[in-house]
């Protein structure tokens, strides 16, 4: 890309569903405040799992964020958080919503998304009572037309479309009328900052003036559960809730898996100017890469994670020595906090430990695909009041972790760029830098 | 995208019509058809009961001896695209950490790897030894499950099933450290992550990118899904090769399939400093979006096609009437080849009249996220050989599509090939591949 051409990228708008509340301030307000999102499972019956909590989005109304819920009706819950966070952050962009006729001067075709989302739950009863009634556990054979008869008896059409990742992005377009650049990614737990990263290539070559991004999951359903548990990767601390999710210390035992959507509005600053719109922040670098290592596990050096810092920082054209604060990944498991700790530490060398990080996800669970863009959000906030969010329940740090993890309570801080690191399972790595608007 | 539009250097596919991307292409000029009755589950109960299976294969040949243990954590989409991608990299002559260790000739920091990969729905047969353990009068319970159930599932049960691990099982074989994206729009992921992979190379990100995408939709509950849309068709269980109809006047739905494409994309530089044979050049892009409350089908009047063609077409710099051959979505869906077809008139206008179509699915099925990249491996083919084969189970054209169907094959020198996906959900992707000269 012709560096004279680039378009300079603003963010312009921002919303969020999450276990912290359904808007801006309500969960700002919490993590200022250091409250947690978690709460017993309520979604399903977790009472016989390992871990029988989890961080859930509470009184969600799609009503107060739409005209045409019947639109969504059938869309699973992430797809239904999505069109609440995609509306807030239109309205703050004053982008014309579930309209014919928009008034904001934005051509459809310029208006592209870029979700990270994940895929919907199954439906679970038919799901398992399909299976119930095909298996013959003795023989170890399924006998499929058994399996048909309750499949096609019992499942919904509308049901099992909405499992398909790009079901959210469905939603948003036809919230907002955006036909422009349109893409779904999926790279697990890295994915809404893979998005965000993207969408700001797509704006940067102007390929479009305007893209919503962010993204949307949820995985508290039997089987996504299931799944991490059976990785051994969920605390299961089932006693004390509240406090399970304790990344850098000591006693942290895996992450609290959370769900929800939450979106920004990328704009170029040529467009935000035109129209006339607040500016949030400025969008100035993107780096993504990948171990190439293990399934299971992130590469011992942080090799990958150190690469992706570094194209960010290169693409941003900042040195380490400029970045304020970084938003970390941030798991509270083992292997994530240690090896990002390390690849801090690697990138930002004799810096590194007087830079603060922390993590909100000790706060707002793990929002899977949607965590890099909810946290992202987080770091807007950081620059827009220049506080430091912080990490909660870090109470018996690490001995081996020793940043400046911004422990318990929010601090006072000149913010200007932001880092955000995102890391996913397979070795995904992506980081999206952002810095105070000037002109 | 201004410059360093990228070509591709390399093909590789698993499709119905062979383990190769030579079989696909031999398989299509000659007409043959990879639909037939179901074997991977007794498909009685099913409503269809045919669909695109790849030929027999075992993982294990296909992956180097000190990885054939993480062969356990692939599901089939994995397996599938494992094969092809392995395919592309040796047809453009690379060598990478999984075939020579001592002569590797990419860099893995600057290879990207971006592909489209499905909903990948879960083995049931490995999930119901579990789910049995979980019954209470007959009846799935949550409570025995919970206590029962779960220890039962293999501890890494979930990495089998993230759509990332295409990507991630081939960047670890491969040895690939660059950028690494997994698009999940369904049926446009494959054409979408070619078309981010070119962007990635265009703004000098990545000297070289593995893209395409691989699905295995011949599953009981991804099937199952297309039958309650009401997309596969029901009424050509008995005529297999006859029951993908693209455009046809007697299409009663599509047939659904498995398959791997992946190509290779390059940095022109790069290309031409290593001698690589050079298939094409990606010319121009195109993203757009249906927009329908029934979003399991395109919106009738096809715009979110047409927007994504008029796109490709600006920005390739090219009139409608440079192009030499389009290759369609074309599932065999009445209402949504209608659509398409109107889209696609309503971006090119009358040179629509004279431009071939050829659609794939009659022969490959309807592979989901492979979809898009196995029609451009047909269409790098077409431009190489000089051939546009001739459709197949097009032989009355459904009146409401204007569209001038390649009934003969021709042989002619192909500059300009418009390759188009849709999906439901929306998304929609139009690609303009060019011969390089």
């Amino acid at each position: 890309m012709n560096e004279k051409t680039k378009n300079r990228v603003v963010i312009t708008g921002m919303g969020i569903v999450c276990p912290l509340g359904n808007d801006i301030p309500t969960m700002w307000d919490n993590i200022l405040n250091c409250r947690s999102g978690m709460n017993k499972t309520t979604i399903f019956d977790a009472s016989t799992y390992p871990t029988k909590f989890c961080c859930e989005v509470k009184n969600y109304d799609i009503t107060k964020f739409t005209k045409n819920p019947d639109l969504h009706k059938d869309g699973n819950r992430h797809s239904k958080f999505v069109v609440g966070a995609a509306s807030q952050a239109c309205k703050q962009a004053k982008i014309d919503v579930e309209t014919e006729n928009p008034k904001d001067g934005i051509d459809r075709r310029r208006i592209g998304i870029y979700l990270g989302a994940g895929e919907g739950s199954v439906d679970n009863e038919n799901f398992f009572n399909a299976i119930v009634q095909g298996w013959d556990d003795a023989a170890g054979t399924m006998d499929w037309n058994k399996w048909a008869a309750v499949a096609f008896g019992k499942m919904q059409p509308y049901r099992e479309l909405e499992q398909e990742p790009n079901m959210p992005a469905a939603h948003v377009s036809m919230l907002t009328g955006a036909r422009g650049v349109i893409r779904s990614c999926l790279t697990a737990c890295a994915a809404s900052t893979q998005a965000i990263g993207e969408a700001f290539k797509i704006l940067q070559s102007g390929q479009a003036d305007v893209m919503l991004a962010g993204g949307a999951h949820s995985m508290i359903h039997p089987l996504g559960v299931m799944g991490f548990n059976r990785l051994t990767a969920l605390s299961t601390r089932n006693d004390s809730i509240e406090t399970a999710s304790r990344p850098f210390t000591a006693s942290r035992d895996g992450f609290v898996i959370g769900e929800g959507a939450a979106i920004v509005i990328l704009e170029t600053l040529e467009s935000a100017k035109k129209r006339g719109v607040e500016i949030l922040a400025e969008v100035l670098g993107y780096g993504s890469s990948s171990d190439a290592f293990r399934v299971t596990d992130m590469h011992e050096d942080a090799r990958g994670a150190v690469a992706a810092l570094e194209a960010a920082l290169k693409d941003a054209k900042v040195s380490y020595k400029d970045i304020d604060y970084v938003s970390t990944h941030g798991t509270s498991t083992s292997e994530n906090d240690s090896i990002e700790t390390l690849a801090i530490k690697k990138v930002f060398k004799e810096e590194a430990k007087n830079t603060p990080v922390s993590s909100v996800k000790s706060m707002m669970g793990h929002l899977i695909g949607a965590a890099g863009v909810a946290e992202m959000i987080t770091c807007i906030l950081a620059i827009r009041d220049n506080v430091l969010p912080p990490t909660a329940n870090l109470n018996d740090p690490d001995p081996n972790l020793d940043l400046d993890y911004v422990p318990n309570k929010p601090r006072k801080a000149e913010v200007n760029i932001v880092l955000k690191e995102s890391f996913g399972f397979g070795g995904q790595n992506n980081v999206v830098i952002i810095k105070r608007y000037k002109n | 995208m201004t410059s360093h539009k990228p070509v591709i250097t390399g093909l590789g596919a698993v499709t119905p019509l062979g383990l190769s991307y030579q079989d696909l292409w031999s398989g299509l000029c000659q007409g043959k058809c990879g639909i037939g009755r179901i074997t991977a589950f007794d498909p009685a109960g099913f409503t269809c009961q045919i669909a695109g299976q790849a030929p027999e294969f075992s993982i294990r040949d296909h992956v180097p001896k000190a990885i054939r243990k993480t062969t356990k954590l692939m599901s089939r989409d994995i397996e599938l695209a494992v094969i092809a991608a392995n395919e592309a990299f040796k047809d453009a002559g690379l060598i990478t950490k999984a075939f020579d260790e001592q002569n590797i000739n990419i860099n893995p920091e600057r290879t990207a790897i971006i592909l489209g990969a499905g909903l990948i729905s879960c083995d049931l047969v490995e999930l119901a030894p579990a789910v049995a353990k979980g019954i209470t009068d007959g009846k799935f319970d949550i409570k025995k499950w919970g206590t029962y159930s779960i220890e039962a599932v293999t501890p890494l049960w979930l990495l089998k099933y993230l759509p990332n691990m295409l990507a991630c099982h081939i960047g670890i074989i491969h040895d690939i450290q660059g950028m690494s994206n997994t698009i999940t729009c369904a049926e446009s992921a494959g054409l979408l992550a070619i078309a981010e992979a070119a962007q990635i190379i265009a703004r000098g990100d990545a000297n070289l990118a593995l893209a395409g995408g691989g699905e295995a939709k011949v599953n009981a509950i991804v099937h199952l899904r297309q039958c309650l849309l009401n997309r596969a068709t029901a009424d050509y269980n008995d005529k297999p090769e006859k029951a993908c109809r693209p455009f046809d006047a007697d299409a009663k739905g599509s047939v659904f399939g498995e398959a791997a494409a992946n190509v290779i994309l390059e940095n022109p530089e790069n290309a031409k400093k290593r001698n690589a044979k050079i298939y094409a050049q990606i010319a121009g892009l195109g993203q757009s979006c249906s927009i329908n409350a029934k979003y399991e089908s395109l919106e009738p009047d096809g715009k979110g096609v047409q927007y994504a063609i008029e796109a490709a077409l600006a920005d390739a710099g090219i009139k409608p009437q440079q192009l030499d051959l389009i290759i369609p979505h074309g599932t065999g869906i009445l209402a949504d080849d209608t659509a398409e077809a109107k889209g696609i008139r309503q971006a090119l206008g009358n040179a629509t009249d004279s431009i071939p179509v050829f659609p794939t699915k009659s022969m490959t099925s309807n592979t989901g996220a492979a979809a898009g990249a196995v029609d451009i491996i047909a269409a790098c083919c077409a431009i190489k050989d000089g051939i546009i084969p001739a459709a197949k189970n097009c032989e009355n054209i459904n009146k409401d599509c204007k569209l001038n169907i390649a009934k003969e094959q021709i042989k002619k020198k192909n500059n300009y090939v418009l390759c188009t996906s849709y999906t439901y959900g929306g998304q929609t992707a139009a690609i303009i591949l060019k011969k390089y000269e």
